[in-house]
Formats: structure tokens, C-alpha cells, sequence
């Protein structure tokens, strides 16, 4: 190995290095504008025990909502919402439909004034059977639920069994009626 | 003229739905410190290195969103209790993996970034060991 490297007598390839790392990173910033980077946060808690907890009721219309309404031996979604959240509004209808198949829904609203909450639901329906607030997030905290809305599929034992995050889509109604169906072997 | 129409509607919608956040008042300790200096300075150091969940590059400790703010007030009420810092680190990497962390942990995925250093150091050393043996030799 020759230590007196000559950059005069460095090979004819070299020449175009500088440029194909520049056409490397254009491919790079360009892969990465064309798939953006999946910024959600996945629950870690899938296949683990709904944490303990007890809400008081946050509208009124229904009644609060604790860890043991999960464990009723029948599968229910769990919404994550609130009042204040604009894709929750948009979610409302389809929650309203998933409910008409047949899902049981319940409810948390995070951060939320009951008038605020009562008003959202006589404007969007109401599909919870019950709703419990989570005035400072630790609930949500607690189920590794990072933003609204988040909709968790808890099985008949009070385990959670799939998380979507964001507003549940037209086109995914068969899915999470799938999810519940799955939840109850 | 539809399609202008609707870029005006979503520029006017648009602010709306930024402001689209809860008008509850922050969680108790979200802003408050801790009573005991001891205490406030160990919740501090740990609010430091826990990244908040919504804004991806703030920790908890600068983050104004109000989430952070929640979290804020659970790792104080969980100091305040006696809780180990890093037990409430666990709790939270139990929730959200290794994303919320800001303190690096050798992983299967991440120990080539504690073991490239090293072994960058040992071919530094080997290189210069051959170099200053060869100036000798000269």
C-alpha cells in the first residue's frame, strides 16, 4: 500500500464521484418527499390489559366509564374524541353507521367542558352507550393513545386488541367491524 | 372560478382549524413546579429527555401543546409520589416504544451507533500506529 497518494494520479473514476453523490442525495430527498415519513405514534399496548381507570361522566346524557365496562365478555370500541377536535365531527357519521352494524361504542373526551361535549353530540349524533372524561389525558396517556381521534378495539376480557389512529374512513367500516368480529374468539 | 373558489374557501377555513385546540385550563403542575426544589429538579432533568408526542421534535419541558402539558403534570405528580425517574421513563416506553424517549438505549436496532465509534477508533489507531512505525523505519 502506497502511502503518497497523488490526487493527480488518482483514477479517471473518481472524477464523477462528486456527482453521483449529488445525484444520490437528489434520489434520497426525492424518495422522501414521495413517500413522506409515517409520523404516528403506535400504541405499544396491543394484547395488553386495558389499564385501570374510572371516568366521571362527561356529558349528560351518559353515564361514565370505567375498566370494567370492557370486560362484559362482548368486544366494544373505544373511541378516543373530543368535542374540540374537528376530524371528530367528521368521524361522527361514520361512527353513527358502524353503530347500526352492530358495534358497541364508548367514549372518552379528552380535555373537554361538558357543555361543549353535549352541544357536539346534539349536532353529530350521539353513537357512545357511555362516555367518560379524561380531563387531563391520563387515560389516553395510559393506553399509549397519542392524539384524537384514536379508536382502540378492546375484546369481551378487557384486552386491547388493534388501534387506528385518526378518523375512521367510509371505506374502513368493514374493516373494524372485521377487528371487532376478531376480537370476540 | 370553482377551483379558485375553493382555494379561497380553504385559505379562509384554514386558520379555523389551527386553532382547532381545548379551552380547558392547563392539568395542575403543567406549569407549576413541584414545592420541593429536590423533587422540581429531578422531574425537570426527566421532562428534558421525554419527547412530546404531537410537536416530533420538542421534549415535553419546551413543548407548549397540551399533551405535554399532561404529561408534564403525570411526571410530577409521579416524582412528588416517590416514583423513580426511570421507572416513569419505562411506564411511558411501555406505551409509546422507544419514540418517546430521548435517551438512547442499545437496542438490536440501535447498537451499531455505540459500536461504530469504537471500532472507527481502533482502525484510527491501527492506521496511525503503521504510519508512525513506518516514519521510524524511514
Amino acid at each position: 500500500m502506497s502511502n503518497e497518494v497523488n490526487p493527480a494520479k488518482a483514477p479517471r473514476w473518481t472524477l464523477w464521484l462528486p456527482l453521483a453523490l449529488f445525484l444520490g442525495f437528489v434520489v434520497l430527498v426525492a424518495a422522501g418527499l414521495m413517500h413522506p415519513r409515517d409520523t404516528d405514534i403506535d400504541s405499544q399496548m396491543i394484547g395488553k390489559p386495558l389499564p385501570a381507570f374510572s371516568l366521571r361522566a362527561a356529558s349528560d346524557g351518559r353515564d361514565g366509564l370505567s375498566t370494567s365496562d370492557f370486560r362484559q365478555g362482548k368486544p366494544h370500541l373505544l373511541n378516543i374524541f373530543a368535542s374540540w377536535c374537528v376530524p371528530c365531527g367528521v368521524e361522527a357519521p361514520v361512527l353513527a353507521q358502524l353503530q347500526r352494524q352492530g358495534a358497541i361504542i364508548d367514549g372518552i373526551a379528552i380535555r373537554d367542558h361538558k357543555a361543549d361535549l353535549n352541544a357536539f353530540l346534539a349536532k353529530n349524533g350521539n353513537p357512545y352507550q357511555k362516555i367518560g372524561a379524561d380531563d387531563v389525558s391520563a387515560v389516553q396517556l395510559a393506553i399509549g393513545s397519542s392524539g384524537v381521534p384514536e379508536t382502540f378495539v378492546i375484546d369481551g376480557k378487557g384486552i386491547i386488541r388493534y388501534q387506528h389512529i385518526g378518523d375512521i374512513r367510509y371505506e374502513e367500516i368493514p374493516m373494524m367491524m372485521q377487528k371487532l368480529k376478531d376480537a370476540e374468539s | 372560478m370553482i377551483r379558485a373558489a375553493v382555494c379561497a374557501l380553504a385559505l379562509v377555513a384554514a386558520p379555523v382549524v389551527a386553532l382547532a385546540d381545548d379551552t380547558m385550563p392547563p392539568a395542575p403542575y403543567a406549569y407549576r413546579q413541584l414545592d420541593d426544589p429536590v423533587k422540581e429538579a429531578k422531574a425537570q432533568k426527566l421532562m428534558e429527555t421525554l419527547r412530546c408526542l404531537v410537536c416530533q421534535s420538542q421534549s415535553i419541558a419546551d413543548s407548549d401543546a397540551p399533551i405535554a402539558g399532561d404529561m408534564r403534570n403525570q411526571v410530577r405528580l409521579r416524582i412528588n409520589a416517590g416514583e423513580d425517574p426511570e421507572a416513569i421513563r419505562q411506564w411511558l416506553i411501555q406505551r409509546y416504544g422507544d419514540y418517546v424517549s430521548y435517551a438512547p438505549r442499545v437496542t438490536a436496532s440501535t447498537w451499531p451507533l455505540f459500536a461504530v465509534p469504537g471500532g472507527l477508533i481502533v482502525v484510527a489507531a491501527a492506521v496511525m500506529r503503521r504510519r508512525l512505525a513506518k516514519r521510524k523505519n524511514a
